[in-house]
């Protein structure tokens, strides 16, 4: 993998593939509707090229994607709601409940710049905080795990619980246009979904360049031996939170990007069960690869659009399935199967295709008494 | 003083149900490494076999005490399944068994869904469960004070077996040295899946706790499941009275910060206590320190 | 006198009441190749531990002439210490020469590593050299023979620049061949460098020590060259139990030459 990594030959032709596609294919042969389903698709592909850097290359098991995610929709949400207001500039949603008017911590979103800046600024800052406070006292792997999803809970709670600031548990919805745009012309709305595959792209190809470089071969050290890293003269908090505040930027613009593509966010889309959603295509796609969490993303979430519009309750088996078989029988993701081939032919490597994952004991303690 | 009364019981309350089910995740999670989200689902099932004896039964006194040796059974054997089946084969790869469990507990959760419908379902309590008791003057529910009784009683329970059973000292033998137990003509897989036994029948106990609470739905383990966890890691790894002091501290907290804010902005300061506790603890209330345990 | 030296005072590490290490006193100098031996339990890794930073511990462990205890692991790695563990511990994802090249880049700038490697830094090709695995630059740590990992953690101590070197048993589980390697590699390295090995192998230790410190129930018993230390009747005590013993009984424990 690290070879096909490297060669940039074939990562060229990976994009041109890709852009091809995304940009003529996929707008020639879908309707405006289906186009809007793959620009959605897309917005949970950037999450998980996020998750595929924090938890492939550096082993950091993130159940909280959803937080940073929807940090970076609601902003946008807010935004929108807030140019969309008629006469005194009060969201629809927000008059109907009360008469209290608009929250004075709502009122720097009326500018675009501002909102932009937040939603690029925010999610980074709060992934380095909570990287900083738990890699720095060495908290790691299952504990990590679970601080993770416990912020994604409260932070649902607190949406649900806010009704006349974040809409409550019916979250935001209902915006009629995007930055000037009307988001009701097909034109704009197509746009919108270029403007996605654009973004995605470019997300795609920042995550190769950290990848392949020295920062990238220092994450995997990270993720395998953390405490050789250490006594090298390296700081592994630094190394770690870094890739962490990257994912959390990746899915914070994911998010903003959902909210005028799918035209509502709400606590549903970025509580506990939905964050660990997100973590499944990046599983079956092959966690350590560059491609494979974006395929794996697109394909689960149209799976779960087709089946669940055929069987309501089938996806949620399929989905619980999926999770049990691949995460328990094919660690390496599809991926897995089509290296498999080369490594055949290439090198008898019996550790490729070995799960990446550290021994027990490293995995569970935060240990300071530990010797390797 | 009423309220300082009141809030400390409801948070030991609070605390008692967490402490049920941080039990099991303690022996499981905390001596095995197995991080099971299906823990939570384990409780439902509990809850939900507590409903079926109540329809079977009819008595509601009667089917209460049925259905605690059934529950935890029934919990038991889930645990033995899901061990055998699936997570035997991942003990070396701890973290993708959070993922492989939280596949469990989608299906199990549907299956719920499925089976007893959306809406949730009553366990009406017994006669002597339902109404306050008078102590000293303040009153307090019955009911919650059976949980509390009962959380108390598994806590000493797990802690004899481990201590005083054979049993425990395999279990104990195992989680300190796997290879070195092997050799000393221990069965590890047996240990292994006994272990999984006690601790997700403990999780179908504190799912009858649970029915006395109010109506049970699909969603019961998804509520508790976070809070259960995080009593784990500020107890301390593989720590029994860790856990206990966790759960009760973390339930008075929990119940205070949300009598003087709201219940929204509690769990975010609980979350950020926990995360600021970390700083000083890393490792939980108690910590092993030894040379190296490579 | 060249200051890169070691130098422990008082040193002392303790687990819950229990003291691992007891007030040691030692003094390493440069171009020494000194052997840390003892019975089991004795303190041996500990030690090594404590100055790494990896135990807490009091007393004082200098080297060039600061403290180093109170100091974080990777602050003390930068301060030019380096070490190994028993089981040898690389990178098993990585090639060989990005394993090295880790080793050489602590003190790059954050935006050296955001780029791609351009060329192969010069240290890592002669470290590459030094231990051997110039053929094996591309190979996957993981893959490489016991031997050749041990021999790649030496390697990343050299591209390290580390100037306090600390072996915890480099040699277990190594063929005579390879051990003579690993020997005669310590003797080339150890002539501009601080070096301390902890070792039960007493063939080993005999072939390649400089010096010995011998360490029981967490405090310095002798201290000497090879021959000086296999005559110390208390290490005989220790090794052989107490009693009279003759010279045969000890050549066979401690080695042929007492």
């Amino acid at each position: 993998m690290t070879a096909l990594l490297r060669s940039r030959y074939a990562v060229g032709i990976g994009f041109l593939v890709a852009a091809v596609l995304l940009f003529a294919v996929a707008p020639a042969l879908l309707t405006t509707f289906r186009l809007g389903l793959l620009g959605k698709y897309l917005c949970y592909a950037m999450v998980a090229v996020g998750i595929g850097l924090a938890w492939g290359r550096g082993g950091m098991l993130t159940l909280g994607q959803g937080v940073f995610f929807g940090i970076g929709a609601y902003l946008m949400a807010m935004h929108l709601k807030l140019a969309d207001a008629g006469p005194g500039g009060v969201p629809d949603f927000m008059a109907l409940i009360s008469s209290d008017g608009v929250p004075g911590w709502w009122e720097p979103f009326r500018s675009g710049a501002v909102t932009i800046v937040a939603i690029l600024v925010l999610p980074t800052l709060l992934a380095t905080l909570l990287g900083l406070a738990t890699f720095r006292r060495r908290v790691r792997g299952a504990y990590f795990a679970i601080l993770s999803q416990a912020l994604a809970a409260a932070f649902a709670i607190l949406l649900i619980g806010n009704p006349t600031a974040t809409g409550g548990s019916t979250g935001l919805n209902n915006f009629k246009g995007f930055f000037g745009f009307s988001l009701r012309d097909p034109a704009n709305r197509q746009m919108l979904y270029f403007i996605a595959a654009g973004v995605l792209l470019l997300m795609v190809f920042v995550a190769w360049r950290l990848m392949v470089s020295r920062f990238g071969e220092l994450l995997v050290a990270c993720r395998d031996a953390e405490e050789r890293v250490r006594f090298l003269g390296y700081d592994p908090a630094t190394i770690k939170t870094v890739a962490f505040a990257v994912a959390g930027m990746m899915a914070g613009i994911g998010g903003a990007l959902f909210v005028p593509i799918v035209g509502i966010i709400s606590p549903n889309d970025v509580g506990v069960v939905p964050s660990i959603g997100l973590l499944i295509g990046v599983a079956i796609g092959g966690r350590t690869t560059l491609a494979g969490p974006v395929l794996g993303a697109i394909a689960v979430a149209w799976a779960e659009t087709t089946l669940s519009e055929q069987f309501p309750s089938g996806w949620t088996y399929a989905q619980g399935l999926l999770f049990m078989l691949v995460v328990a029988f094919l660690p390496g993701g599809l991926a897995s199967l089509v290296s498999w081939r080369r490594r055949r032919s290439d090198t008898a490597d019996p550790t490729a295709g070995a799960d990446p994952e550290p021994a027990p004991a490293e995995v569970l303690a935060p240990a300071e008494g530990r010797t390797t | 003083m009423d309220i300082l009364v009141t809030q400390v019981f409801n948070g030991l309350s609070v605390g008692s149900i967490l402490l049920l089910a941080a039990l099991g995740l303690a022996l499981t999670f905390g001596q095995m490494g197995v991080i099971n989200m299906a823990h939570g689902e384990f409780m439902m099932a509990g809850a939900y076999t507590a409903y079926v004896c109540q329809q079977v039964l009819g008595d509601a006194g009667l089917s209460l005490l049925v259905s605690l040796p059934v529950s935890f059974v029934v919990g038991g054997l889930l645990g033995v399944l899901l061990e055998v089946t699936l997570l035997r084969r991942m003990y070396h790869r701890p973290l993708d068994t959070l993922l492989v469990t939280w596949g469990v507990s989608l299906i199990l959760q549907q299956l719920a869904r499925d089976l007893f419908g959306t809406a949730g379902v009553d366990v009406p309590a017994p006669g002597w469960l339902s109404g306050p008791v008078e102590i000293l003057g303040f009153s307090f529910p019955r009911s919650r004070l059976f949980i509390l009784v009962l959380a108390i009683v598994a806590v000493v329970a797990v802690t004899l077996l481990l201590k005083l059973t054979p049993l425990g000292r395999r279990i104990r033998a195992t989680v300190q040295n796997r290879q070195l137990a092997e050799s000393a003509g221990i069965s590890t897989r047996r240990t292994d899946m006994l272990t999984f036994f006690l601790g997700s029948g403990l999780a179908g106990v504190a799912g009858v706790a649970l029915t006395l609470m109010g109506s049970i739905s699909s969603n019961l383990g998804t509520s508790y499941i976070v809070d259960a966890f995080l009593v784990v890691i500020i107890g301390g790894i593989g720590q029994i009275k860790g856990a206990v002091i966790a759960a009760f501290v973390l339930g008075v907290a929990q119940s205070w910060i949300e009598y003087s804010t709201s219940a929204s902005i509690a769990k975010v300061i609980v979350f950020a206590l926990v995360v600021a506790f970390l700083q000083f603890r890393p490792q939980g209330i108690f910590q092993v320190r030894t040379r190296s345990l490579v | 006198m060249n200051k890169d030296y070691l130098e422990l005072s008082g040193l002392t590490v303790s687990f819950d009441g229990f003291v691992a290490v007891d007030g040691v006193d030692l003094t390493v100098l440069q171009g020494d190749l000194r052997f840390l031996i003892g019975p089991n339990g004795a303190g041996k890794t500990t030690l090594i531990d404590a100055v790494s930073g990896l135990v807490s511990a009091t007393g004082r462990a200098e080297f060039a002439g600061e403290d180093l205890l109170g100091r974080k692991v990777h602050q003390i790695a930068r301060r030019g210490v380096g070490r190994t563990f028993q089981t040898a511990t690389v990178f098993e994802e990585l090639s060989v020469l990005q394993n090295l090249d880790i080793a050489a880049g602590a003190g790059r700038s954050p935006w050296t590593l955001l780029r791609k490697r351009s060329g192969v830094p010069e240290a890592v090709t002669e470290a590459m050299e030094t231990v051997g695995l110039a053929d094996l630059r591309d190979t996957k740590a993981g893959i490489l023979a016991h031997g050749q990992k041990q021999w790649l953690e030496i390697g990343m101590l050299l591209v390290q620049d580390a100037r306090l070197l600390m072996l915890d048993e480099p040699v277990a589980g190594m063929s005579a061949e390879e051990k003579d390697e690993t020997g005669r590699l310590l003797r080339r390295i150890c002539v501009d460098r601080t070096v301390v090995v902890v070792e039960h192998d007493m063939d080993f230790m005999r072939s390649f020590a400089k010096s010995v410190t011998v360490l029981h129930a967490g405090k310095v018993l002798s201290e000497g060259t090879v021959a000086e230390v296999q005559a110390d009747p208390k290490v005989q005590e220790v090794y052989l139990g107490p009693g009279q013993h003759s010279a045969e009984e000890a050549a066979i424990v401690l080695g042929e030459g007492v």
